[in-house]
């Protein structure tokens, strides 16, 4: 294999994974404040049919961008208050939302099947491009993925290094506690969930808007399912959740490769790769449970009553 | 009062025997994709609204779309079975076992299964001579190629995109001895996001001109994005890429649609293996793009023209597998049947058929 051929291969590597880092990205923030939302799938067919939709009527892909958003945030304000404000379990308000979110957008979407747009362009970035191997990898992509670099960046930060990433960690690990000081807990939750769903919309438009700039039923196939598996792979981690995304774009599109190069491996094998991926981390990860235990926000998936004890 | 409405009622009664006697013709289609996939179902959708045109009010038509091939498309043609549909038209090659299945359970239902090979009482098979339209495409792609690179982003491997893999090879090499060409199987009729992987990572190992045989626009989009060529299946796709498209390989359903629904209404149907090709203008070469060389736009009509004639069929023998066999002597050429059985790859392809 030519440095060539290797430098296209991470390149489209790194385009597959994009969509799995910014949903990653916001579901991470969303489970650190003590939140599992299952919904991520709903809400990012969501964002891919509402993005589509926004940007073939307006002509424009900034506005396609928006739309995804704010829809995104507005399907997990539904999430929210079920869990939040009337205490429904977690874990099956979440699949209801998948379930919603899958049908409602091939219902919305159905007049637009198979139409196309002028999606984002690649933008070249001058001198870094330039770099020999890395350059062609890191620095010919189009704006969203540079917006996910920076995002990742972003979030890294916050989570680690400010306040608000300690209150959010505080209220993910130990809610009674923080009430007790005077963090509002379920206003952060909010604003936690309302993240994470504007991300799932954001990597929802991304499918619709980069990846392949049309519309189609159920275009995400499991993407919002393999993001959360990438969060426990990366044990909460925003560097990990990087990494991870770009392994899982790899394992999904090596079969392809392999296959133009002339391996003789049966494709169906090969296009298991990125689901055997998620078994074999889900498999290692719980196998050591205490180690899991540590890792995760305490309070991962419980509902929080500030009139209850702990 | 008693009297107006025994009256009512009677002439309802009425009115509903005479809209029962002229109870329109029944049709029902089954699609893999859905009808806006700008391919395969799209030109079947088309051919069910000419059918519809044709018989005016005469004959009703539903479809069902997006149907997944297997024990869903069984319930689906059971359903339209038994919600009265007199024909039934299946049409993607997942459809056959179901098909023939429901039509033992319906016998006075007339069912048509496109691109199969099991025929019975009640169930017809018809398909396109698609090696014909790309007989032509490898023609194009052998001398649009700089890098002497094809990419096939194939489906699943059965005898119709076999055969057509071969067609689009041997046509080639005519043109371009050096030519070579690579296959990707993708799994599927139609993911867009899978077919623009496939695209991707055949345009990454130097492939220029993109061939497919699945249903979406989406690899052509690709080729348009990174400046190599395509050509359109099944539908008309210049609009995708204007520069990238050589031309599209157009089906045309209508005509089969409405001699078939005719023949059942007449009684005179009978079940058959129907071959629409070139000759019966159910396939055609459709946009050449303006910016194709003059030579490469002679070859491509004296192409069609030969074909069309009957002069030369891709299949003529001799013929070896790329395994070293004689697959078809010298003089013979393929009847229908065994074009329906092809399961070897023609000499020269470097790969080997998944099993």
């Amino acid at each position: 294999m030519d440095a060539e051929l290797l430098s296209q291969i991470l390149f489209s590597a790194i385009k597959t994974g994009t969509p799995l880092l910014l949903i990653a990205l916001g579901e991470v923030i969303c489970e650190k404040s003590g939140v599992l939302n299952l919904g991520q799938e709903g809400m990012m067919l969501m964002g891919a049919v509402v993005g589509f939709l926004a940007a073939y009527s307006s002509g424009s892909v900034g506005l396609g961008v928006l739309g995804a958003i704010i829809i995104g945030m507005f399907m997990s304000l539904i999430f929210a208050f079920l869990v939040l404000h009337l205490g429904a379990n977690q874990v099956a308000t979440g699949l209801a939302l998948t379930i919603f979110g899958t049908g409602l957008s091939a219902f919305v979407g159905s007049d637009v099947v198979g139409q196309t747009i002028q999606g984002f362009q690649p933008i070249i970035i001058p001198v870094l491009s330039d770099i020999p191997f890395i350059g062609r990898i890191l620095f010919t992509h189009d704006l969203l993925v540079y917006v996910s670099f920076a995002l990742a960046a972003l979030v890294s930060y916050v989570a680690t290094k400010t306040r608000i990433g300690l209150i959010i960690k505080a209220v993910g690990e130990n809610p009674h506690a923080a009430n007790a000081i005077g963090i509002k807990v379920l206003k952060v939750r909010y604003l936690a969930i309302m993240f994470g769903g504007g991300m799932a919309g954001l990597s929802g438009a991304y499918m619709s808007l980069v990846y392949t700039p049309m519309w189609i039923e159920n275009m995400t196939s499991g993407r919002g399912w393999i993001a959360l598996a990438l969060v426990v792979f990366a044990s909460w981690r925003v560097g990990r959740i990087m990494l991870g995304a770009y392994l899982f774009g790899l394992a999904s599109i090596m079969h392809l490769v392999l296959q133009g190069m002339g391996w003789s491996i049966s494709p169906n094998l090969l296009a298991m790769l990125p689901y055997v991926a998620t078994v074999v981390v889900m498999v290692i990860i719980s196998a050591d449970h205490f180690k899991e235990k540590l890792l995760a926000p305490r309070s991962l998936g419980k509902p929080f009553d500030p009139r209850q004890m702990a | 009062m008693k009297l107006k409405s025994l009256l009512i009622g009677l002439g309802l009664v009425a009115g509903l025997s005479t809209a029962q006697a002229e109870d329109p013709f029944k049709v029902g289609f089954v699609y893999v994709g859905p009808v806006g996939d700008h391919g395969w179902s799209y030109e079947h959708n088309r051919g069910r609204e000419e059918l519809e045109k044709h018989f005016g009010g005469k004959v009703k038509t539903t479809y069902v779309e997006n149907v997944s091939e297997g024990a869903d498309s069984e319930r689906v043609i059971t359903q339209l079975a038994k919600s009265g549909n007199d024909l039934i038209f299946t049409t993607s090659f997942g459809y056959m076992n179901p098909t023939i299945k429901v039509a033992k359970r319906f016998k006075k239902t007339t069912f048509e299964h496109a691109t199969g090979y099991k025929r019975s009482k009640n169930v017809g098979t018809y398909t396109l001579r698609t090696y014909e339209g790309r007989y032509v495409s490898g023609i194009a792609a052998g001398m649009m190629t700089k890098t002497n690179k094809l990419g096939y982003i194939a489906s699943f491997p059965i005898p119709e995109v076999i055969r057509d893999i071969n067609s689009v090879y041997m046509a080639a090499k005519t043109v371009n001895p050096d030519v070579e060409m690579k296959i990707v199987w993708v799994n599927t009729w139609y993911d867009p996001g899978k077919e623009t992987d496939a695209a991707n990572a055949l345009m990454d190992q130097g492939v220029d001109v993109l061939l497919q045989h699945t249903d979406s626009p989406a690899p052509l989009i690709a080729a348009e994005k990174r400046g190599v060529r395509g050509i359109g299946q099944a539908s008309d796709m210049s609009h995708f890429g204007p520069n990238a498209h050589i031309f599209s390989v157009r089906d045309d359903w209508a005509p089969y649609y409405i001699s078939t629904t005719e023949a059942v209404m007449n009684g005179t149907y009978k079940p058959q293996d129907f071959w629409g090709g070139f000759k019966d203008d159910m396939l055609s070469i459709a946009s050449i793009n303006d910016n194709l060389p003059a030579d490469v736009k002679t070859k491509i009509q004296t192409t069609y023209d030969d074909i069309r004639s009957g002069k030369f069929h891709p299949f003529t023998g001799p013929i070896m597998s790329n395994e070293g066999k004689l697959v078809i002597e010298a003089g013979h050429t393929l009847t229908d049947a065994e074009l329906a059985q092809v399961n070897w790859y023609v000499e020269g392809i470097k790969d080997s058929i998944p099993n």
